[in-house]
């Protein structure tokens, strides 16, 4: 760039000044030609620009419902794996349950972070977030029922007492047959 | 991705499977075996040949065993029955042993070199008499013979294949045969016997053919007392009845002439009532009094003369005949700390061929049999040997006035066994002897390194495997971290209390008890059992740990009671107490004092119950309990179970405040004619329980009935308590009763019909497992009962368990009656039983096996699991998951799981399971006549790593894995720079 302008500096031949001047008139030497009218211009591009951002938001809305939707394939999915995997503890079924919980999890805490491209003042982005949490929790839900069905929540009495140790007693009695 | 994790998940679980089995490289890593043979009776010498000299024994235990006269080492080993006593032993031919056995019905022959059978005849007679065996060179049909003496025959048996070559009858009701003698080189045989106890007779006999010579009998005015004396091959020696008057016999050419002499002219001072010694000296006999043992020379015609008065224990063997009519004997007399053993030619009693003055432990007691043999010497002079057997049991060999080797043949006959722990190694006191310095320790690893990566050579392995066995670190006198090194306390029948080494079985300590030594009080002393007294642990850690050992004068059970207190580290009896009442029944409370002495209870035979420690604390402690404690009596002749609770201070003659009353409470009256008592079970006192829960199947739960004063009780019908086919199933039954001891309640009773004892069980936890015969089907059975407790199985709500609003752990009376239900399963099992126990870990998480010994008396381990009522033909898939087992009718039985490996213990009397520290080990001890002990891990040892595990290996791993992280750290930051450069 300095070299250019060195250049330009010292022995210029041509140069042609691409800058647009359009907008300021005051600036020109040259009027405009008959029947162009420099504000139509201005007002035009407006209401394009307007669209446009319309358009976008639409595009937003919808693209974050979508996104707010896509919990629900990966429901589906997450059901399957679990039927498939059955309800005995091994290896599989419970990498399949603890996806299916960790999974929520950390969408739900990434909830701002999805919809962030979707950020707009003019997108109305808590329906599809509250939908998309809903879904986030069912997903939770979902893999809490698996755990509870593998059998590793305590949720039974005999969670509760298995290493409770023997009752103490009052009496004590010893003997047997004579020596 | 599935796939490989299924893979990884199939191969994870079926390495989970539980091995076991050992390894070959692993016997005698954890366990050791120690054989016996117990306390011998007749010893005969094989010294004549050239190879390994030996002494053949027959033991009170029924066993015959070789042993090498070097080292003392059995080289073989018969263990006859129970029934099967050996009456005598000989070697015939120089290459047989014989046995006579049975009451003398059994005669059989050993190959001398090897142990195995070479011939077994029955002799059989009209009617039931002494048993003599006699061995002569005599020759009858080219055969060499043996005479024997049994059941009223006489009989001449072929040496060679145990032929019985002519026998002859001996059938006068009367007659009591009480030798048979052959006179050197004649070829007749004299029988000689009392006939109606006054009549003196002799048969002489044709030793080719058995033909009767000539009778002669002469009747004696005085009874005569048991046994006679050989003199000479022609007189005998008897005492009559009386113990007052000697008789000397002879019957040179079947002529009859006797002596009358009355002891009291050969001694001054009247001797009391005496008995005749059993020996076979020419010319000398020795008679035994209540003072003193006298020796008696028969000079010419039945002149007798005194040639010594021994005060002290003597023992006297019988005659070795060391050169062409020159006999020789020894005698061995007590004095002091020393023993002397002097051998006399038989002819002249002032002469000595040998006399030696040996060192002998005081712990061994006086000498009880002494066996000789003799040897030339360089210079062609004869040497002696000679054998002794002791007072505990043990067997020396004393030769050139030294022990040679020696026994302890007392270790054959354990009464009891307790544990006791080693002390705590304190620093700058090092009880190890031999610690392992730096370099050797860095040797050895690096030999196991070898082994791990295959590079050992044989020579390699045989070291390691060395080291392995030797570790001085299982040795050590000091307790370890895992609770293996403990010391096993045994009581043998000898009186004597030996302490072993759990690590190699070394005798650490051995003590002959004073207080089960015969005196003037106590005549017939013998041991009862052990238990543990004082346990120190937490506030008196300086105390040594004691046992307590019970003992009773005489075999009554209203002897007299006797306690002793041994230190068990140093075995010194620092208390010994004779009690003024007798002992029916030891009781260990389950209250210590402040001292960690164990209170216990003693009951009389009077219903009285005394507690000890006698003081004041412990009275203390005890009244605060008073009211808690029971006790109760099986009287098994009588088919009467009571319990009892305890009344205020003895009534009656002296005011002893450490004396009760008992108050009867309650009382099962079996139906006699119906029922007979042959087994009970109780739980062991030390054995902890994990949980009260058991959970089942879908999150179900079950509560265990888990009480320690739970018995279990098995009848049969009264003829059926016989041996096993002697009745029909139809009027046989096992009837098995679980009984609450505090308040007499029978929780359950069930009925086997057709089923006969033997009964074993054993009742761990909230089960018992019993066998039997079941008579019906022709097989043995074990049968398994769980009680639950119903009355718990409504705590269901977990809100409740959550925040412990239940009363599952509060304190339960028996008095609260609580509803129980119980399931029962049996299963057909292939062996009968001789022991049963049951693992024991300290925590009780481990799950629990059944050690069974077996009739082969071997240990073998049955999982619990097999034992599980819940059993079913198809278990749901909870149930499956729950490890609930397909239910077969039959038990397996897994040849790898017998613990004692390849191993026997001979006459397998009893199991003792012992908890380590570490919760998945337990320690096993079996005796019988051998010793077995054993480390074994239920659930394969969970918590530890395994005794091979390559230390240095998994450091190098490290060592490599570091260097290797700074290696190419250092070369990923070179080539980083560098391609910065570029």
């Amino acid at each position: 760039m300095e070299k250019g302008k060195g250049v330009l500096g010292a022995g210029r031949r041509w140069a042609v000044d691409f800058s647009d001047n359009s907008t300021a008139p005051s600036s020109r030497d040259i009027p405009d030609p008959p029947g162009f009218t420099r504000a139509s211009v201005d007002q035009d591009d407006s209401a394009v620009s307007r669209q446009k951002k319309d358009a976008e938001a639409n595009w937003k809305a919808q693209k974050a419902w979508e996104v707010a939707q896509a919990p629900f394939k990966n429901l589906l999915m997450m059901g399957f794996m679990m039927w498939m995997a059955g309800s005995t503890v091994h290896l599989f079924s419970i990498g399949i349950t603890f996806s299916a919980l960790w999974q929520p999890i950390s969408a739900l805490q990434g909830v701002g972070k999805v919809f962030e491209p979707y950020k707009d003042n003019k997108v109305e982005l808590l329906g599809p977030k509250l939908l998309f949490i809903a879904l986030n929790l069912g997903g939770l839900a979902l893999g809490v029922w698996k755990l509870n069905t593998l059998g590793l929540l305590p949720t039974h009495a005999s969670d509760w007492v298995s290493s409770l140790s023997p009752a103490q007693e009052v009496e004590y009695s010893g003997g047997g047959i004579p020596l | 991705m599935a796939i490989m994790s299924f893979i990884f998940a199939f191969f994870f679980f079926s390495s989970l499977q539980p091995i076991l089995s050992l390894y070959e490289d692993q016997v005698g890593l954890m366990d050791w075996h120690q054989q016996y043979i117990g306390k011998v009776k007749q010893a005969v010498f094989h010294t004549h040949k050239t190879g390994r000299k030996r002494v053949v024994a027959s033991t009170e235990q029924n066993i015959i065993a070789t042993l090498d006269l070097r080292s003392g080492e059995i080289f073989w080993r018969h263990v006859l029955g129970p029934n099967d006593v050996v009456d005598g032993i000989d070697i015939a031919l120089g290459k047989y042993v014989i046995t006579l056995s049975s009451g003398g019905s059994i005669l059989r022959a050993w190959n001398l070199p090897d142990g195995q059978m070479v011939w077994e005849s029955s002799l059989h007679g009209p009617k039931h008499s002494k048993s003599l065996l006699l061995t002569t060179n005599l020759i009858i049909e080219k055969d060499n013979s043996l005479i024997v003496f049994s059941n009223g025959r006489l009989n001449a048996v072929s040496c060679i294949d145990g032929e019985v070559l002519w026998k002859k009858d001996f059938e006068e009701e009367s007659l009591e045969v009480q030798q048979v003698i052959q006179p050197p080189g004649s070829d007749f045989i004299y029988v000689v016997g009392f006939a109606a106890s006054s009549q003196f007779e002799t048969y002489k006999i044709n030793a080719k053919n058995g033909e009767l010579l000539k009778h002669e009998s002469t009747a004696f005015s005085g009874r005569f007392s048991g046994e006679v004396s050989l003199v000479s091959s022609e007189t005998v020696a008897a005492l009559d009845s009386t113990g007052s008057i000697l008789l000397t016999i002879s019957f040179h050419n079947g002529k009859i002439s006797s002596q009358q002499t009355p002891v009291s002219n050969l001694l001054e001072d009247s001797p009391g009532l005496a008995v005749i010694i059993h020996s076979s000296v020419t010319g000398i006999f020795a008679i035994k009094t209540d003072a003193a043992t006298i020796f008696i020379r028969v000079i010419g015609e039945g002149k007798l003369e005194v040639v010594e008065k021994t005060n002290h224990e003597t023992v006297v063997s019988d005659a070795l005949s060391i050169s062409e009519g020159q006999q020789a004997f020894a005698l061995v007399q007590h004095a002091g700390s020393n023993i002397h053993l002097t051998v006399k030619p038989a002819h002249d009693w002032d002469s000595n061929l040998l006399k030696e003055s040996i060192k002998m432990d005081q712990q061994r007691g006086f000498v009880h049999k002494v066996f000789i043999n003799n040897y030339i010497r360089t210079d062609r002079s004869h040497g002696f040997r000679a054998l002794i057997v002791m007072e505990d049991h043990s067997l020396l060999l004393l030769q050139q006035g030294a022990i040679v080797w020696s026994r302890e043949d007392g270790l054959a006959s354990i009464i009891d066994v307790t544990t006791s722990e080693l002390p705590v190694e304190k620093a700058g006191v090092s009880v190890a002897k031999v610690e392992l310095n730096l370099f050797e320790w860095l040797k050895g690893h690096v030999l196991k390194l070898k082994g791990t990566l295959m590079l050992a050579t044989p020579e390699d392995i045989a070291a390691i495997q060395y080291m392995r066995l030797k570790s001085s670190e299982k040795s050590k006198m000091t307790r370890d971290h895992n609770g293996f090194r403990k010391l096993l306390i045994a009581l043998t029948r000898a009186g004597k209390l030996f302490a072993l080494h759990t690590g190699d079985g070394r005798i650490v300590w051995s003590h002959l008890l004073q207080s089960l030594h015969k005196s003037e009080s106590c005549r017939q002393p013998i041991g009862l059992n052990l238990h543990q007294w004082q346990v120190p642990h937490h506030h008196a850690l300086d105390e040594n740990p004691s046992v307590l050992v019970v003992g009773r004068c005489g075999p009554s059970s209203d002897a007299l009671g006797v306690l002793s207190l041994v230190d068990s580290y140093t075995g010194k009896e620092f208390s010994s107490l004779r009690l003024v009442h007798s002992v029916a029944q030891v009781i260990p409370l389950p209250y210590t004092d402040s001292t960690e002495q164990r209170l216990h209870l003693l009951i009389d035979a009077d219903k009285h119950a005394h507690l000890y420690p006698k003081t004041p604390e412990a009275i203390d402690i005890f009244q605060s309990e008073f009211s808690n404690v029971y006790w109760y009596s099986v009287d098994d002749d009588n088919g009467i179970i009571k319990g009892y609770a305890l009344k205020t201070k003895c009534s009656g003659n002296v005011a002893d405040e450490f004396c009760f009353d008992s108050r009867e409470l309650w009382s099962i009256v079996l139906p006699s004619e119906s029922e007979k008592i042959i087994t009970t079970a109780t739980r062991k006192l030390n054995e902890a329980v994990h949980t009260q829960a058991k959970l089942i199947a879908d999150q179900d739960v079950m509560y265990k009935y888990i009480s320690s004063n739970l018995l279990f009780v098995a009848t049969v019908a009264p003829k059926a308590s016989g041996e096993i086919g002697s009745v029909t199933p139809e009027e046989s039954w096992l009837v098995v009763y679980l009984i609450d001891t505090v308040t007499g309640r029978v929780l359950h009773r069930m009925t086997h019909h057709g089923s006969q004892g033997p009964v074993q069980a054993v009742l761990s936890e909230n089960w018992v497992v019993y066998h039997y015969f079941n008579l019906r089907a022709h097989r043995y059975e074990m049968s398994v009962i769980e009680i639950y407790d119903q009355s718990r199985a409504d705590n269901k709500d977990v809100w409740k368990l959550v925040v412990g609003n239940h009363n599952l752990t509060s304190p339960v009376s028996s008095y609260s009656r609580a509803e129980v239900i119980t399931k029962s399963q049996s299963y057909f099992f292939t062996h009968s039983l001789k022991a049963i126990a049951v693992t024991l870990t300290v925590k009780g998480i481990t799950s629990k096996q059944l050690l069974i010994g077996t009739i082969g008396d071997q240990v073998l381990a049955l999982d619990k699991r097999f034992l599980d009522p819940r059993r079913s033909v198809n278990p749901t898939q909870a149930e499956r998951e729950e490890g609930i087992i397909p239910l077969t009718d039959s038990l397996p039985i897994i040849p790898q799981s017998y613990i004692t490996h390849s191993l026997r213990v001979e006459g397998l009397q009893s199991i003792i399971t012992v908890a380590a520290k570490l919760e998945s080990t337990t320690l096993v001890f079996a005796h019988g006549l051998d010793l077995f002990f054993t480390h074994y891990a239920p659930s394969r040892t969970y918590d530890s790593l395994t005794e091979d595990f390559s230390y240095a290996l998994l450091l190098i791993t490290i060592v490599a894995l570091v260097a290797a992280i700074f290696v190419t750290w250092i070369l990923s930051q070179r080539k980083e720079l560098q391609d910065r450069w570029r």
